[in-house]
């Protein structure tokens, strides 16, 4: 079909709708919620005042932030390598290419039902489950970890090139052997990176399955807020933040170090 | 005991009633290089592939004589199969290495037939594979590479390590699909004579499809045209001439 040759760059009718209509929802929710100039200038001003609140930071209550800090980094490292040891072979068995129709859908099946709750809502469930303390965060976080990294982990198998596995089969390898040297050679930069990146988001979960009980920092900021001791409240965010950074770090050199 | 591969009314048909084989006999024996021409999707590689079941025939039979006695290949599956397809080596057109292995690791591949899995995750296969690695690397010309990854390496250093990877397998058969086709003259030239040289080293035939007439007449002890699914020639590097390229090729504007 012939274009026409003036104008070859104008948006489509159906894009300028589309924005048409998103701008004129952004409107309309602004005005639902009473979100106004003078309502964002008084909250600016409650905003300077917590602010003073926090000057200056408590650091007297170094035990509680230790002990806290000390339960977020195990729950943050043991859900990361529980969810990372699941997530493998759940990974290997949503891989369509690899897997007959049932099995992979088994395994998304699964993985969708991992990823569909938000991990405080899973650390409720588990609260409730087994109980106040750290082993109900780090089954949270694990459920989550599975959600992540099986998806991503099964994609990155279905994109791998089957030319090279078909070269594998075609020595007369088993299939455990087919995919130890011709599927997980492919993707095992990739789920180094998955892996660290998970890493680097469970660290700043665990900081926050503790207001629901779930063990780990959370719980010590929460009363805190509550107690409106705001000076705690400020050195438990700039520690949280800190160790966010220098996790930041150490996963940038564990990918160097795997070539990611 | 020679080796030998004999193919007998071998048929295939990826969508039923449009056969690409339409009918194949063939019986190649001895530690020669037979050479497959024919235009493009006449079924060469359907044929090869055909052979180590890549690709599953729809009719006929291909039996495999080798040191381990005479097998039938078109209906195996499961572990017979495999345990036949550790009997026959492949070397492909993009060389098809593990990329992200090491050379070494890319030649053991050939040995993983043999090995479990626990073995081959830790890597440990049996120190006479290993010796055989280290030594076919020297025999095709690349001592010192086994600990390069195999994205470093030219074209011609892969297609070097994808035949050392079949000659791993010690096969009784080595089947080369378009083996030069990613590759400069010179290298081809090199990649066809290491492969006739191995044939004949381990007492196995070798048979090669290739697009490249001069290369095949060159190197091939038999040639076998191929066309529309048939053979149309089979015969002698030195009865292919012009009213046999005309038979597989069609046409003749392209002969001068």
């Amino acid at each position: 079909m012939p274009q026409p040759l003036h104008r070859p760059f104008a948006m489509p009718a159906g894009a300028r709708l589309a924005f048409g209509l998103l701008a004129a929802y952004l409107l309309f929710a602004v005005s639902q919620l009473e979100i106004s100039w003078p309502r964002f200038v008084a909250g600016l001003d409650h905003g300077a005042r917590l602010l003073g609140k926090m000057f200056p930071p408590d650091l007297r209550k170094g035990d509680i932030l230790w002990s806290g800090i000390a339960e977020t980094l195990q729950i943050a490292v043991l859900a990361s390598l529980l969810g990372i040891a699941l997530s493998l072979p759940i990974g290997l068995l949503g891989a369509r290419n690899l897997m007959p129709a049932g099995v992979s859908w088994a395994a998304r099946a699964v993985v969708a039902a991992c990823r569909s709750l938000h991990p405080v809502i899973v650390a409720i469930v588990f609260v409730k489950a087994v109980g106040f303390g750290a082993l109900a965060g780090v089954l949270a976080l694990a459920v989550g970890s599975i959600g992540f990294i099986g998806k991503l982990f099964a994609e990155a198998i279905e994109e791998i090139s089957p030319k090279q596995v078909e070269a594998v089969r075609a020595t007369g390898a088993s299939f455990a052997n087919v995919v130890l040297f011709g599927v997980l050679p492919q993707v095992a930069a990739r789920f180094v990176g998955f892996c660290t990146y998970q890493l680097d988001s469970n660290l700043r979960n665990s900081t926050m399955v503790g207001i629901v009980g779930a063990g780990g920092i959370g719980g010590a900021l929460f009363s805190a807020f509550q107690r409106f001791d705001y000076g705690f409240v400020f050195t438990i965010l700039a520690t949280i933040v800190a160790i966010i950074v220098a996790a930041e770090l150490l996963t940038n050199q564990v990918k160097k170090a795997f070539h990611v | 005991m020679a080796h030998s591969l004999r193919i007998q009314g071998l048929v295939k048909a990826y969508q039923p009633g449009k056969p690409v084989l339409r009918g194949i006999d063939l019986r190649i024996e001895g530690a020669g290089l037979t050479a497959i021409i024919g235009p493009s999707g006449t079924g060469k590689s359907t044929l090869l592939r055909c052979i180590n079941r890549l690709v599953d025939p729809t009719e006929g039979t291909v039996h495999l004589r080798g040191a381990e006695g005479e097998v039938e290949l078109s209906r195996l599956h499961g572990r017979a199969l495999r345990r036949s397809r550790r009997r026959i080596g492949m070397v492909f057109q993009e060389y098809n290495l593990v990329e992200r292995l090491t050379v070494m690791e890319n030649l053991l591949t050939g040995r993983l037939g043999y090995v479990s899995a626990w073995a081959a995750w830790r890597r440990r296969f049996p120190p006479a594979d290993v010796a055989r690695a280290f030594a076919l690397l020297e025999t095709v010309g690349l001592g010192g590479f086994a600990g390069q990854r195999a994205d470093a390496l030219s074209g011609g250093q892969r297609q070097r390590v994808g035949i050392a990877r079949a000659l791993m397998q010690q096969p009784d058969v080595l089947l080369a699909d378009e083996p030069t086709s990613s590759l400069d003259p010179k290298t081809s030239v090199e990649i066809m004579a290491l492969l006739r040289e191995q044939g004949r080293v381990q007492q196995v035939p070798v048979i090669v499809n290739i697009h490249d007439v001069d290369l095949a007449r060159r190197f091939a002890d038999r040639i076998i045209g191929m066309s529309g699914g048939r053979v149309v020639y089979d015969g002698s590097a030195e009865g292919v001439d012009d009213t046999v390229l005309k038979q597989v090729y069609g046409g003749e504007g392209w002969l001068s």
